[in-house]
């Protein structure tokens, strides 16, 4: 059999899938909470400092529940975890809030500290808490749903993954709601486009700015647990590993809507499960390092098909300033 | 009138500082149910300052708000509209992107909150439409609607938060001559419904058209208020200056030379790639300064950018005396000698972090004598900025001082400043008095006379007619980026209602075929 | 001056009283914010400290020891504070045409591929007088070249330099990992890495251990002093970064202001792995980047984009790096404190400023 034969066979087209379906998760967490993020005008460019403290302190808090908790309520732990991260991206959240909404600093500039400081503190208390043991957590089971999981090709891709994968879902559709057919969405969005118009409409744009970064961050917080806690059951230093900037250019990619984001994390969770499963078949004409590219390359190209269509937020990235 | 009744709205003694700029010293105003109250006053006079205090955009210094004799506080925006206030801002506060009902909607209690359904919002909508005469689709998209239509939105939106207080700050200056008389019908409507109405100009005959009362402001303060019967244009004219010469600049008959701008079959698309300046041609001589009137948003924005190399040309001819330059960078229209005064100084011809010597010469920093040898000569830039912030007038401490911290008059001397020094063949000016206070106008106006004297080209972009009429030697009529004629000679010369019809889109030809 | 009578309350300039004594009012304000931001910094490393057992004084006096203690100590932070130097100076030029490089880390990495492709060609027939000059000039091409990469990508297709450089920052450390474990292995060694660079071919040193590239840094400071305020193109690059809109409305090169700040930062870059490469790792390898892409970038915000300021953070910053080492080894503090610290202090520097600006605004 050749390479090529071995690579096509029905079972690793649909092992692919589903691997790509779980690895979108977490970039697509941390993409839909900026897309509401930068539809209320922040641009927050911190998702890889804050989904690394979503990562980390997920880990912890599922750890340390591990242990805490007795057997009957194990379940419990990954679940504190997760929640701890959506918490934990909200505290790196409000840091920027008060930077961007409040102080008024450069969001860009606000954006590369969060990076930097959540690098630092995640590196600096993961050596002091967990040191040299190698820390493990339990990771989510998965729960196939009855009937469906047994269609075949389409049930092992969507219907036999853990919890936390079909929450995403739920997240997809609620995160469309929230900003499309609610009266809090079109105070977000007209917080983004024109700010001025919704503040002589009598809605606090600082109130409003404030909340779309604190959802985003939790969403993305939460993004980083799913990682580390639901689907690795480690932590190490910067595991996010550019994640949290993909999800920066995805948002760019899907022009600021869910659902394409949906689709873009899916390609990147399938160019990064197809890596995987490339490297374990161990070609040796094909260095690896090559493949541990592709992601990133992926994303410059995926910028590169939707240069020019770009349709950002009229007001993202500008304080707004009462004239 | 019954005098036990309260006025709807009373403000007495407003007081708002900015630093050490007083913008409104001791303001009273009073306006009653029924009544459309007009405020006059120039540019800077304070008017919009007072309205965004009311609206609670601004939080006074000192004064007093009574609605129906009750003192209260206005700390924001909803807490305005709660109390029946309502405001149809000059620059439109909506958002392109959304609907008609979507922007009327916004920030309103909707019957079932948070979700978003509309039905009802719609029919009161429908219903206050109809009542009012002010006819408009629910669900278009706003970005594709006409300034009119716009205006109308934003007046829908302040009736349905049930504002018995509207003000409309400079509502006409994006209307044609025809669309304002049916505002004005419209505001008697409202007001004989009950409501009252601050009516916010400049434009004396439309003040005196439609108020019942007349108040006038000038430098922060109130200087009077009459009723329209009690008063004449001239009257009030030099209550708004405060003094009797009214912006007309004495000039002498135009010598017009060889054509130094000469455009031919110009078109210019928008930033949606829609043509927003069709097929246009004209010519500007040596001598003369020729105006282009209308009302905004009809191309002239296109038009400047695309003369000064802003924006490109998707068909046509630009010719700077001998020199095609069609399509050019900046920076060769401005060596074939062209001067631009553009109409937004702030976001495209001031640098506000950087010095007012650095502005000076953008253009030319890297040209001796300001480089030399590769390097900056910094006592070359400082001297320019000295001679020149002398002979422009610039009221400034020092040429370091950062240009973010000069009022607009001063900002938009430097602009002229440093286009003059170039000695450009043909001058560009853009809406050249926009937020500049009266001194510097005339200051301004005399400056373009004189260059007109010398022998330069000016074409003059202006939607203030007064200015166009008081300074141009020739009048260009522009409507839907298409000419619709042409008027000659000085200001006594010029039918305005023929002036009036043309921006509201009736070719000269047509008209003289009417008369005919 | 009779000047308020003439134009009027509103027309008069605002802050004209504040104005006269600006000048040590700024002096003042410099000043303050970094001070502040220190100190507000150092007190949260002490609570960190604190809580991780240790006395917090003591610490810090075991930082400044590990630092500055002695001649060994010295010239370890002299090596450290050279690399910051050249990598802040760089950002300096493209952030204050407001470009956001973000792949210092990338560029750093083709610069030292370009500085050990040259060394490894030449290092057997020709001199140090030849090599150490050609290996400095591949890695600034080199950086240059894969910043370029980001411009063309910004300039051409509208795509955000942040984004772009970032990937670009992945990509060139796999490329450079790929090309040292396969073609340029070592084959005399079973780790993953280039083979070595020696005699000409590594960097020669002044005094001690301090090498040319220290001397390079410092020679760089007047060097992008001069070119940022006392040359045209200096200033187009500052006028493009205050607006874009206006910059190009006076008729500058938007496009080549743009890619020359870019293509710059990343050549500094490029010239900060040249060097290290040369002087320290002698390889190409996993970890040769030490960080300091992200790090310059903080060098130059808290030197406040200005070369002078940038000298003294990247000195503040040295000291820091090479101090924790000491708190390391000492009371086992993690060497990552350094990177909290040093966050938390740009951090509060910003908001400092911040606040500074306000107060003395209402004062």
């Amino acid at each position: 059999m050749s390479e090529l034969q071995q690579v096509l066979t029905t079972t690793f087209v649909v092992g692919l899938f589903a691997a790509g379906m779980r690895l979108a998760i977490p970039i697509f967490l941390a993409a839909l909470g900026e897309i509401i993020t930068e539809r209320g005008g922040v641009l927050n460019l911190g998702l890889e400092g804050i989904m690394l403290v979503g990562a980390f302190g997920g880990f912890a808090v599922a750890f340390y529940a591990q242990e805490a908790l007795p057997a009957g309520a194990q379940w419990l732990a990954p679940w504190l975890g997760l929640a701890a991260g959506a918490a934990a991206g909200m505290v790196m959240g409000l840091l920027m809030a008060v930077l961007a909404v409040t102080l008024q600093t450069d969001q860009v500039i606000a954006g590369i500290m969060l990076v930097v400081l959540g690098t630092g503190v995640t590196t600096y208390f993961y050596r002091q808490w967990f040191g040299s043991l190698t820390a493990r957590v339990e990771s989510l089971p998965p729960v196939p749903i009855p009937v469906l999981a047994d269609i075949p090709v389409l049930g092992p891709i969507f219907f036999q993954h853990d919890l936390m994968t079909y929450l995403s879902l739920a997240i997809l559709l609620a995160g469309w709601y929230f900003l499309f057919r609610t009266t809090w969405g079109l105070n977000l969005r007209a917080a983004g486009e024109l700010p001025a118009a919704a503040d002589t409409s009598g809605v606090s744009v600082s109130a409003v700015r404030y909340a779309a970064v604190l959802i985003g961050a939790a969403l993305t917080g939460l993004g980083g647990a799913v990682l580390t806690v639901a689907q690795l059951g480690i932590f190490s230093e910067g595991i996010t590993a550019g994640r949290g900037w993909i999800a920066v250019a995805l948002v760019i990619f899907a022009n600021w809507r869910p659902g394409p984001a949906f689709a873009g994390a899916f390609l990147f969770g399938l160019a990064t499960a197809l890596q995987f499963r490339i490297q374990a078949l161990n070609i040796p004409s094909l260095p690896y390092e090559l493949l541990l590219m592709l992601p990133y390359v992926l994303t410059i190209l995926a910028l590169l098909v939707n240069s020019g269509a770009s349709q950002a937020p009229a007001a993202l990235g500008k304080p707004y300033v009462k004239e | 009138m019954n005098a036990n009744i309260p006025p709807r709205l009373t403000m007495r003694g407003v007081r708002k500082t900015f630093g050490p700029v007083v913008a409104l010293d001791n303001v009273d105003l009073t306006v009653a149910r029924g009544e459309v109250l007009g405020l006059l006053g120039g540019n800077g006079a304070g008017k919009t300052t007072l309205m965004n205090v009311l609206f609670g955009l601004y939080k006074a210094d000192a004064g007093s708000i009574e609605l129906d004799g009750r003192p209260l506080a206005i700390p924001s925006p909803r807490a305005a509209i709660d109390h029946g206030i309502g405001m149809v801002h000059q620059h439109f506060l909506q958002v392109n992107d959304f609907t008609v009902l979507e922007n009327i909607v916004l920030g309103a209690d909707l019957p079932n909150r948070p979700t978003m359904r509309t039905g009802e919002a719609e029919a009161r909508l429908r219903a206050l439409s109809q009542q009012f005469g002010l006819d408009v689709d629910p669900h278009a998209p706003l970005g594709d609607l006409p300034m009119g239509v716009r205006q109308r939105v934003e007046i829908l939106k302040a009736l349905y938060r049930r504002a018995d207080i509207l003000v409309l700050d400079e509502p006409t200056a994006v209307l044609t001559p025809q669309e304002v008389d049916e505002l004005l019908a419209i505001m008697r409507r409202l007001a004989d419904d009950g409501r009252a109405i601050i009516f916010i100009s400049h434009k004396l005959h439309e003040v005196m058209a439609v108020a019942d009362t007349i108040a006038v402001m000038r430098d922060g303060r109130m200087v009077g208020t009459v009723a329209p019967a009690d008063t004449n244009p001239a009257a009030l004219s030099r209550m708004m200056v405060g003094r009797d010469v009214l912006l007309t600049t004495a000039k002498d008959a135009a010598t017009p030379g060889p054509v130094k701008l000469d455009v031919r079959g110009l078109t210019v698309h928008d930033d949606r790639a829609l043509p927003a300046v069709r097929e246009l041609s004209l010519q500007v001589r040596a001598g003369e300064i020729v105006g282009i009137a209308g009302v905004e948003g009809n191309g002239q924005r296109e038009l400047e950018e695309a003369l000064g190399g802003l924006r490109p040309v998707a068909g046509g001819r630009i010719m700077l005396g001998a020199q095609d330059v069609t399509n050019a960078s900046p920076r060769a229209v401005f060596n074939a000698g062209l001067g631009h005064v553009p109409s937004d100084r702030y976001k495209t011809a001031l640098l506000r972090d950087f010095s007012i010597a650095d502005n000076l010469v953008l253009e030319t920093v890297d040209r001796p004598p300001f480089t030399r040898r590769g390097l900056l000569r910094r006592q070359a830039i400082a001297a320019n900025a000295v001679e020149l912030i002398k002979r422009f007038d610039v009221r400034t401490r020092s040429p370091r001082t950062q240009v973010a911290k000069l009022s607009g008059g001063n900002a938009q001397k430097v602009v002229l400043a440093r286009a003059l020094s170039h000695n450009p063949d043909v001058l560009l000016v853009a809406q050249p008095t926009r937020g500049v206070d009266i001194g510097a106008i005339e200051y301004i106006h005399r400056e373009l006379v004189a260059r007109r004297d010398a022998g330069m080209a000016i074409l003059l972009i202006s939607t203030e007619l007064d200015e166009i009429l008081n300074l141009s030697d020739r009048i260009i009529v522009l409507h839907a980026g298409e000419v619709m004629g042409e008027a000659p000679a000085g200001a006594a010369a010029v039918d305005v209602e023929r002036l009036g019809l043309m921006m509201a889109g009736t070719r000269q030809t047509e008209l003289d075929a009417a008369h005919g | 001056m009779g000047e308020a009578a003439v134009s009027g309350p509103v027309s008069s300039p605002p802050g004209r009283a504040a104005d006269r004594d600006g000048a040590w009012r700024r002096g003042l304000r410099t000043l303050f914010a970094p001070l502040v931001g220190a100190l507000v910094g150092l007190g949260i490393g002490a609570v960190l400290i604190w809580l991780a057992g240790a006395n917090p004084l003591e610490a810090y006096r075991a930082m400044l020891d590990g630092a500055l203690g002695g001649r060994r100590q010295i010239v370890e932070t002299l090596l450290k504070i050279g690399p910051l130097l050249i990598m802040g100076l760089g950002l300096t030029v493209a952030f204050r045409c407001q470009v956001w490089n973000i792949g210092g880390e990338g560029q750093y990495f083709m610069g030292a591929l370009g500085a050990v492709l040259v060394g490894l060609w030449l290092q057997e027939t020709a001199s140090a007088w030849v090599v150490i000059p050609l290996m400095l000039a591949a890695g600034l091409l080199g950086g240059a070249l894969w910043a370029g990469v980001a411009a063309w990508l910004k300039l051409r297709f509208g795509i955000s330099e942040i984004i772009s450089t970032i990937m670009l920052n992945f990509i060139a450390e796999y490329f450079v990992l790929f090309l040292a474990r396969l073609p340029l292995k070592d084959p005399e060694s079973f780790l993953p890495q280039s083979m070595q660079l020696v005699g000409p071919a590594r960097m020669p040193t002044i005094y001690n251990r301090v090498h040319i590239g220290v001397l390079i840094a410092l020679l760089l400071v007047p060097l992008i002093y001069v070119l940022l305020w006392r040359t045209p193109l200096g200033f187009k690059i500052r006028a493009i970064g205050s607006s874009q809109t206006v910059a190009n409305y006076a008729g500058m090169n938007v496009v080549f202001g743009v890619a020359f700040a870019l293509m710059f930062s990343g050549a500094l870059a490029g010239l900060t792995g040249a060097i290290e490469v040369s002087a320290l790792h002698s390889r190409l390898k996993d970890g040769i980047s030490g960080g300091y892409g992200f790090t310059g970038i903080l060098v130059a915000l808290l030197g406040r984009l200005h070369p002078v300021g940038v000298l003294l953070a990247a000195v503040f910053f040295g000291i820091l790096t090479v101090g924790v080492q000491s708190m390391h080894s000492i009371y086992g503090l993690p060497i990552a404190l350094a990177q909290v610290l040093q966050g938390v202090i740009v951090l509060c520097v910003l908001v400092a400023d911040v606040l500074a600006r306000r107060w003395w605004r209402d004062a």
